[in-house]
């Protein structure tokens, strides 16, 4: 767990260390964990379909979550131990600093996302369910474009990752058009090639 | 954090000229104990000892960083552009021989040998806060001398109305050249009364030592009220102008990195504010602090802007 790993850096333990600014070092694992943990998240669909395993289905909903935990984590360390509590300075830089605005965005997008995690909030909903999940395209995008922004100069990571955000989204539109008409994820939820019924283990691709 | 202990590079061998014995080390360190000076907390200075007096008046009274803390955490995109990249990797760069060639607008130019450049140049030890353009800040004590007493050997003409500095250019020695991330070799520049101004210092050691490598050995510039990416590293070329020169993070983008890139509070970076700043080695809960006008030093350098427009000379 990378978590384990930077608490045992922050105090010093086993000669492992955060380096001269253990506040930035932090954030930035954090905020990387969760954008890598939401790519992982995405790929489960198409390596599900690729590989033949449709058992990998049930990581999907543990990586999301642990998506939005490590998203909330980066956003604690961020008001907690960069700005020091100071509302104000959040306020200012959600308004005016756009990569902020971004990120908070994606931030507050998930939030849905993760209340309606549960098999009771699946079974409810039905397929809006599916729609409302679908909102993880658009937050993978903003969280791509959250780090592409907040780059000084070198922007090789960002792109890197937004090359790997459109590989996961082109193979979804790929699909899509290859699906019958009947099938299409606005017509029907392409979860039906799994099951239709709402069940809890398959809700569709997402 | 103990600095792991590293194989030597060829640029590390101690040249016979400042050769010291363990003896010798010694003696300076109690030498310098005695006479009061800052000591590392956090990791032992490497590099040779230096002879230098302490210069109060131009140094504040804040707490420097550790040796640590300014040597592991460092923007100097030649190494890579990780904070940590240039501790690792600097040691590729050979640092001596080195020369400085001075051209343009000067009766003196040519090519200097490091060595004939320090000759004869008493060092000081300045106490300076250091304020990086991405809102983190570091006091250091630095080794050097001004500037200004270094131009002044070259007989700038009438038309030099500005200095252009150049960083060493060495792929080979420097992996962060390969990649297109500024236009290489990393240029800056001052304008003629900034470059004489008493606080501008040509830097050549760090904590009572010849600056390591990741802080831009052999000698590098540093101007305190300026964001830090103005104190130019190994600099290999001084040229005179009458033009302003184009600058590295002026050109990469230039709406976000003045010419001037004076700290100012009251301007912010278009992506990040620059109202409050981090400083490195506080205690948790306790790093951000107000930024200064000038970086404090508004007192000795707001006339040289008088009648400009500072949010427009950014
Ligand atoms: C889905 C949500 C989010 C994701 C996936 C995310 C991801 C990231 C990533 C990958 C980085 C770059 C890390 C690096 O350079 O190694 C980053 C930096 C950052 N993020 Fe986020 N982020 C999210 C939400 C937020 C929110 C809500 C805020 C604050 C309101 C925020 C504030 C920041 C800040 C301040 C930085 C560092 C900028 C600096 O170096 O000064 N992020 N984030």
């Amino acid at each position: 767990m990378p978590l384990l790993w930077w608490t045992c850096a922050a105090f010093g333990l086993f000669g492992l260390s955060l380096g001269a600014d253990p506040v930035k070092k932090l954030e930035h694992a954090c905020g990387k964990t969760a954008l890598n943990l939401l790519m992982i998240t995405l790929s489960v669909t198409p390596v599900r379909s690729l590989t033949g395993l449709p058992q990998l289905l049930r990581l999907r909903r543990m990586l999301g979550l642990f998506a939005f935990f490590y998203a909330v984590v980066h956003f604690t360390i961020y008001l907690v131990l960069d700005l020091e509590l100071n509302f104000r300075l959040l306020g200012a830089d959600i308004a005016k600093r756009p990569y902020i605005t971004i990120g908070f965005t994606a931030l507050v997008l998930l939030v849905p996302l993760a209340l309606t995690s549960t098999n009771g909030m699946m079974r409810r909903l039905g397929a809006r369910w599916q729609r409302l999940h679908r909102l993880i395209y658009p937050i993978a995008a903003l969280a791509v474009w959250h780090f592409y922004w907040q780059v000084k100069r070198d922007v090789r990571e960002p792109l890197l990752y937004l090359g790997i955000l459109a590989l996961l989204l082109g193979y979804r539109l790929l699909r899509w058009q290859r699906l019958p008409a009947d099938a299409h994820p606005r017509a029907a939820a392409p979860g039906a090639l799994t099951s239709r019924s709402g069940s809890a283990t398959a809700p569709g691709r997402t | 954090m103990t600095p792991r202990p590293t194989p030597i590079a060829p640029s590390e061998i101690t040249p016979p000229e400042v050769y010291f014995s363990r003896r010798t080390l010694l003696a300076a360190a109690l030498a310098s104990a005695a006479s009061g000076c800052v000591r590392a907390a956090g990791g032992e200075p490497a590099g040779a000892p230096l002879a230098y007096e302490r210069n109060a008046r131009y140094s504040v009274s804040e707490k420097p960083n550790t040796y640590d803390e300014i040597t592991t955490y460092n923007n100097f995109y030649e190494f890579g552009t990780d904070k940590e990249s240039p501790s690792e990797y600097a040691r590729m760069m050979r640092t001596r021989p080195w020369s400085v060639t001075v051209a343009g607008e000067a009766e003196v130019r040519g090519r200097f040998d490091l060595e004939d450049l320090l000759k004869g140049q008493p060092l000081e030890e300045r106490i300076y806060r250091f304020r990086c353009v991405e809102a983190w800040s570091l006091v250091v004590p630095w080794v050097g001398f001004p500037l200004g007493k270094l131009l002044g050997r070259f007989k700038p003409t009438s038309r030099a109305k500005y200095v252009e500095l150049t960083t060493l250019y060495a792929p080979q020695q420097m992996p962060g050249q390969r990649a297109a991330v500024l236009n290489w070799p990393y240029v800056e520049g001052l304008r003629i009364d900034e470059a004489m101004h008493p606080l501008t210092l040509v830097v050549v050691g760090l904590y009572g030592r010849t600056l390591p490598n990741q802080d831009g050995a052999p000698l590098r510039l540093i101007v305190p009220w300026k964001y830090g990416f103005k104190s130019i590293k190994s600099i290999v070329q001084i040229r005179f102008t009458e033009r302003e020169p184009n600058t590295a993070w002026n050109v990469a983008a230039p709406h976000e990195y003045g010419f001037y890139a004076n700290v100012n509070p009251a301007v912010d970076h278009p992506r990040w504010s620059q109202a409050t700043e981090r400083r490195l080695g506080s205690p948790f809960l306790a790093a951000r602090r107000p930024t200064l006008p000038f970086n404090g030093y508004a007192a000795e350098v707001a006339s040289l802007y008088q009648g400009m427009d500072l949010r427009r000379y950014f």
